[in-house]
């Protein structure tokens, strides 16, 4: 009994990870205005090359910072075209997802030579801080716990934070006062998407171990759901990742077991962490209200 | 009429400066992966244009895809990023070989194909209508929920005895005749085309279309009008399912050589995804769309034949389907790459 809790605690604080990074970052992104759908791509591209620069460079903390660094760049593209060129801001999110899916469908064969997996050698992954005969726990589940409440102090606490929620509910009230609405919306768009680049290469390098072409499983979508459940506030948004987390580790783990999968087949409980987020996405929508500016792009009169 | 002529003219054009700038990327990233860009190149153009058959191939890979496009693009007009093609055409497939196995005729195929994509695409509906569900969020969770469902079913309900491999098959009795012998390509291919054909119809011809539209450009002035718009989220959403249903049921019915869903759903997955880019190069228009989807049809058609000479991962069309889409998405493309030039 003790057993099965602790390991299904230290399994919803992994799954968490990801789910949380992304989120963070997406409340940012969205405190400032800035719309971005393309997480679920960023987590996928982030895992591959994560897990490719942890390889070529011996580190899995470099393979981290890789990916938080290509989630940067993505994170750019998608300022450059939302922020300063006025863009739609759903469109490059679905850009990026789908370039995502094919960088990582062609980059798993021609990099790697193997068909749909690569599996990260265990010598490439980062060694746990707490290691329990049920599971281990990652160094990233604790600094993932730092980010948020950090995010949230920034957020909520500081002159800066004032200035990124100002340039996301009234951008002409934050202009008139001489913030530069659009520098601010840009950083705070690169943030969201680098938390959410570091998110993906610890699916890759940490926590799953392996690289596929359906890693990221819908997490970058979930992690929307979950910023609108946390009602756009780092230390919910936190909560709500461990729920989610919570199935999301669930699901994992009736895959591999095959005890339960004589009593219900492993699809139905596969879809648990989807059904999970709908039905919390139907259910608390209506009492939620997003920033006033959000995915409008800000012209100057 | 010549602000018309520029009106159409534009968006072409910056259709196709994404698509020249997507086969660029998609050279660079070649190069860089070590694989030869020319060497690519010519052997998916060539396969897919160089004979009868690698066109008869083109446009049979075009057919799903035009299909999951009008899904997509219908949504866009309504105002809607409905994402949700993808797991209706696993549903539309699989309600098209139950229903086909009973009654032994294309038209029960259809029907079949309409019937799923209509039940799983009132999901989302719904949920926007009645709790003001996101659909991206709904549509994206729906799909994977499919997904799982559609793989118990496959694997569970429907396998095929003498063949591990793939599910019951589509009767003979209703299956489309192929157009060009020997090829992939059958009059499934006429019900895409026709089916863009009427959507064009329904949204510029019909009161409907108008406020689907009207709805989708500034939902505002259609209340205003006394337009309601959840009628409008509904209908874009039934229409769409519809395609997506239609995609699924044509490609077990029209599609040589299996007529059924192989392992892992390889033959159906992904389509949804495809028609997202489709759409978005034809400019959610249907007769755009028509063209794009021959397009992406042809680097489908095209990539078997890259893989088999060039040595060259067929997914490399997708990295290229991927940057054209992100292109796309930059906005005044044209007016942009102007502006550079004249420096």
């Amino acid at each position: 009994m003790i057993e099965a809790i602790i390991s299904t605690l230290i399994g919803a604080l992994t799954a968490m990870v990801p789910l949380v990074l992304t989120s963070v970052g997406a409340v940012v992104s969205e405190r400032a205005g800035v719309v971005n759908i393309g997480y679920e791509g960023i987590l996928l591209m982030s895992a591959f090359f994560g897990a490719m620069f942890a390889e070529v460079t011996g580190s899995p903390w470099i393979g981290l910072l890789g990916g938080a660094f290509v989630g940067m760049l993505l994170g750019m593209l998608h300022g450059v075209i939302t922020v300063y060129l006025k863009g739609d801001h759903v469109i490059p999110g679905i850009g990026v997802n789908l370039l995502a899916l094919g960088i990582v469908a062609f980059g798993i064969p021609a990099y790697w030579g193997t068909a749909g997996q690569h599996v990260v050698p265990d010598t490439f992954r980062v060694s746990p801080i707490i290691k329990t005969p049920y599971g281990s726990l990652s160094p990233m589940v604790l600094i993932t716990i730092i980010i948020a409440i950090l995010t949230h102090w920034v957020l909520f606490k500081t002159p800066l934070g004032l200035r990124i929620r100002a340039v996301g509910e009234n951008p002409e009230a934050a202009d008139a006062l001489g913030i530069n609405v659009e520098r601010y919306r840009f950083l705070a768009t690169v943030y969201g998407a680098t938390l959410a680049g570091l998110g993906g290469a610890f699916m890759s390098v940490d926590w799953l171990g392996t690289v596929t072409k359906q890693l990221s499983a819908g997490r970058g979508f979930i992690a929307l759901a979950n910023m609108v459940f946390s009602g756009w506030n780092p230390l919910r948004a936190l909560l709500g990742g461990f729920i989610f987390g919570f199935f999301d580790n669930l699901s994992v783990w009736v895959r591999t077991n095959p005890e339960i999968q004589k009593i219900i087949p492993w699809q139905f409980v596969a879809t648990l962490p989807y059904l999970v987020t709908l039905i919390i996405v139907a259910g608390i929508i209506g009492k939620v209200r997003p920033p006033k500016a959000d995915g409008k792009p800000y012209k100057r009169e | 009429m010549r602000v018309d002529i520029k009106e159409f003219a534009k968006p072409l054009i910056e259709s196709l400066i994404a698509i020249v700038i997507g086969i660029a990327v998609g050279g660079v990233i070649l190069a860089f992966s070590g694989y030869s860009p020319v060497d690519a190149y010519v052997a998916l153009f060539d396969g897919a244009l160089g004979s009868k058959y690698g066109l008869a191939m083109t446009l049979s890979s075009a057919t799903p895809i035009i299909l999951t496009a009008l899904t997509f693009g219908i949504g866009a007009r309504t105002g809607l990023f409905n994402i949700g093609g993808e797991g209706t055409v696993y549903f539309g497939a699989i309600a098209a070989i139950v229903l086909t196995n009973l009654w032994g005729n294309i038209l029960m195929g259809l029907l079949g194909g309409i019937l799923a994509g209509i039940v799983w695409m009132a999901i989302p509906a719904l949920l926007k209508v009645i709790r003001g569900v996101n659909e991206v969020v709904s549509t994206i969770m729906l799909n994977w929920m499919a997904y799982f469902i559609a793989l118990y079913i496959v694997l569970q309900k429907i396998p095929n005895p003498e063949d591990p491999n793939k599910t019951i098959a589509v009767p003979v009795s209703a299956r489309f005749p192929i157009i060009v012998k020997g090829t992939e390509l059958s009059w499934a291919f006429a019900i895409s085309v026709m089916a863009a054909l009427i959507t064009y119809y329904i949204l510029w011809h019909t009161g409907l279309g108008y406020e689907l539209r009207v709805s989708g450009y500034n939902e505002r002035a259609a209340r205003y009008g006394g337009i309601n718009p959840k009628k409008a989220v509904i209908w874009s959403f039934l229409l769409g399912g519809i395609m997506s249903g239609l995609a699924g049921a044509t490609e077990v019915m029209g599609r040589p050589p299996s007529y059924a869903i192989s392992q892992g759903m390889a033959n159906i997955y992904g389509y949804g995804f495809d028609g997202i880019g489709v759409s978005l190069v034809g400019r959610n228009h249907p007769l755009g769309i028509i063209f794009s989807g021959i397009f992406f049809g042809m680097l489908k058609a095209g990539a078997t034949a890259m893989q088999i000479e060039a040595g060259v991962p067929l997914e490399m069309v997708r990295v290229v389907q991927g940057v054209i889409v992100v292109a796309v998405a930059i906005p005044g493309l044209l007016d942009l790459l102007k502006r550079v030039v004249r420096r």
